[in-house]
């Protein structure tokens, strides 16, 4: 199972959560204490890991505060300029001149070549976009995948064959091809008419159908831990003194298996950014004016405007690499610190 | 292992008919209406009557799904009553664009597909293999860290991105490839093997940057697993060159889970590379799923669909049949 958690404070302290607590104040829950502990005593130790967790930190902040940023450089993402004296209207019409092509005062990142939206501003609520639907679908295919799991482990028999099949079967199905042609359909049975400024429907959708086809990997992984968990003697106790099958789930498997499922979660992140990009890059994900990183790559696809100056597909480019980057180092680091299976290299 | 392998096959048919049930049902009740769909834009509610009858919609569910079923085996008529059309098999409807045969369209789409998946399998499972055992015979040196931190970035670089900045500087700056053109689909083809190779190279490079990625991380970790067998040290007490020890014992065990990857990834790649041939303007079966998807052509999306399933599927049985023949405790299980 996990690794024995490390004496507090073992190397100099310095781990908020491993610390002891001040007296008179709760002492800290014991599991998330030693789960995070753990990551966190790892990804002290590597400067990679430091600096993909800060990085992480750093872009979360970003897309949260993005309104704020976006109200200090005074503009939004929204707002169009195509008159003559932004964008170009003879050599290349809708290229921005040079001014609002690149950073400037009044655009930090210039503006977009065709609408003359602040790019800016997209892309840091397209930040918000990414980074809400990537979490909020891990969020959901976590869920489902362990309890699902959990419950096909934990009951066996019927209960496990059905759940079994039914993991083989979502794992059977070419996920990207099915994602693109269902996104669609289920956008259109939203209200597809609904897509304006800062609509929530094709956040949603994609949240909904990357989080519905997400859950059988980690499903089968908790399933295969469970099994062995709930031949343990605490279990057998738990059941001794008459606890229901859901108090022994949640309060015995559950606990036991969030080392995996953290470790899981932490690498779909990045998967579902990916996903995302892809699908609004597409155009059937996050459409205009909606931005999304995705979206702004389609943009810049648009038209060829990413040959005329490769600045447009800079940004969003850019943003999608280093996060996704530091989501996967992040991952590589939890991963080593709490699955013991993994290779150390 | 005969037993073996008609139990998975049993199994395979099972599973096939499974998802193709849950595809139909999945589009057939997903669309607010494919009549609507079918009928197109400026469309009267008397033709949109007309177009459920020639789509069948009128008829119980479970009988649309067995008519559809059994034209996959046989060609059957589709169309409303009086203006009846030949489907041929194998029958997938027609394309609510085009009004073509759908599976004329994929014969149509997978020359393209193909020729997109054999260069980049390749590429990348020379190069997946290569470097990962490169770095698993070098642990902790700096040849290992950087194909380890190589790998990091190549598995966080989206296929748009590394697609467009590979057009942006090979065909745009330096102009030293061609865009990809429709006319190519073979090495044999009046184009010739260069012609084909230099079509398709980027196409291929795109995918090889994610996938060697992918392929060096899980052969350098097997290959570290198997150095450490105690058969390795056998090879190598009993006088092999480390070169010969690598090769004949290391590479044997050590490329099982590689093999493993390589059959499913084959299986994916076949139901069309969608970014990669939508990137690149190859019109594959990715590219097809693209657009029948922007238009809502739902036999279009649907046979796409199973037939990447299929695809995924087969290689499925593929790998497992592989792997009786090289381990024979798998023909128990």
């Amino acid at each position: 199972m996990l690794p024995a958690r490390p004496a507090s404070g073992a190397d100099g302290g310095g781990v908020p959560n491993a610390r002891s607590p001040e007296p008179g104040s709760a002492p800290p829950a014991v599991a998330a204490r030693s789960l995070l502990g753990t990551a966190w005593l790892r990804i002290r130790r590597s400067k990679i890991a430091l600096a993909a967790l800060a990085v992480v930190v750093l872009m979360i902040l970003f897309a949260a505060l993005a309104p704020v940023l976006t109200a200090i450089e005074g503009q939004d993402p929204y707002t169009t300029r195509t008159s003559p004296d932004v964008l170009d209207d003879y050599g290349t019409p809708g290229l921005p001149l040079s001014y609002y092509r690149y950073p400037s005062f009044d655009h930090w990142l210039g503006v977009e070549p065709g609408l003359g939206r602040d790019i800016f501003a997209r892309m840091a609520h397209g930040a918000q976009v990414s980074l809400v639907i990537a979490l909020l679908a891990t969020v959901v295919s976590v869920v489902l995948g362990t309890v699902l799991g959990a419950a096909a482990g934990y009951f066996g028999g019927k209960v496990d064959m059905v759940i079994s099949r039914v993991m083989d079967l979502f794992l059977a199905f070419p996920h990207l091809l099915l994602v693109l042609s269902l996104t669609p359909i289920l956008q259109s049975r939203l209200g597809d008419t609904a897509l304006g400024e800062g609509s929530l429907l094709p956040i949603a959708s994609l949240v909904i159908i990357l989080g519905f086809f997400g859950w059988a990997y980690l499903a089968r992984v908790v399933r295969g831990q469970v099994l062995s968990i709930r031949e343990q003697e605490f279990v057998e106790a738990a059941r001794a003194y008459g606890a229901s099958h859901r108090s022994i789930i949640l309060k015995q498997i559950v606990p036991n298996v969030m080392g995996v499922v953290l470790v899981y979660a932490t690498m779909m992140i990045p998967t579902n950014i990916t996903a995302e990009a892809a699908l609004s890059f597409l155009g059937v994900g996050v459409k205009d004016p909606t931005p999304s990183w995705g979206q702004m790559l389609n943009a810049a696809q648009a038209g060829n405007w990413y040959l005329t100056d490769p600045w447009f597909l800079a940004v969003p480019a850019g943003a999608l690499v280093i996060t996704v980057l530091a989501f996967n180092l992040l991952g590589d680091a939890v991963r080593d610190a709490l699955d013991p299976k993994s290779s150390r290299g | 292992m005969i037993a073996f392998l008609t139990r998975r096959l049993v199994a395979t048919v099972v599973l096939l008919a499974v998802i193709s049930f849950v595809t139909f049902t999945l589009f057939h009740f997903g669309p607010a209406d494919p009549a609507a769909a079918a009928c197109g834009q400026e469309c009267t509610p008397e033709r949109i009557a007309e177009a459920r009858v020639a789509l069948g919609m009128d008829k119980p569910f479970l009988s649309q799904y067995l008519t559809y079923m059994s034209g996959l085996f046989h060609g059957r008529t589709v169309g409303a009553p009086g203006a009846e059309s030949l489907c041929q098999w194998p029958c997938f409807g027609k394309s609510f664009q085009t009004n073509e045969d759908v599976a004329a369209v994929l014969e149509r789409a997978l020359p393209y597909t193909l020729s997109v998946a054999v260069g980049a399998i390749v590429l990348w499972t020379v190069v997946g293999v290569t470097f990962g055992t490169l770095a698993a015979l070098r642990r902790n040196k700096l040849t290992d860290k950087l194909i380890v931190g190589a790998a990091s970035v190549g598995v966080s670089l989206p296929i748009p991105v590394t697609g467009l900045l590979l057009l942006l500087v090979f065909v745009s700056t330096l102009d030293v490839l061609p865009f990809t053109t429709n006319a190519i689909t073979s090495p044999f083809g009046p184009a010739g093997f260069d012609g084909w190779f230099l079509n398709y190279l980027l196409p291929w490079v795109a995918l090889a940057v994610l996938f060697s990625a992918q392929y060096i991380r899980v052969t350098r970790s097997s290959m570290l697993e198997t150095l450490g067998e105690d058969f390795m040290r056998t090879a190598r007490a009993k006088g092999l060159s480390k070169a010969a020890m690598v090769v004949r014992h290391g590479a044997r065990a050590g490329l099982t889970p590689v093999v493993t990857m390589l059959g499913l990834d084959i299986g994916l790649l076949l139901g069309g590379a969608v970014l990669t041939e939508q990137i690149f303007s190859v019109p594959g079966v990715g590219f097809t799923a693209v657009r029948a998807a922007q238009a809502g052509d739902l036999p279009l999306t649907m046979a796409i669909t199973l037939l990447a399933a299929f695809f995924i599927i087969v290689a499925n049985v593929v790998v497992d049949a592989v792997y009786a023949v090289i381990d024979p405790r798998v023909r128990a299980a």
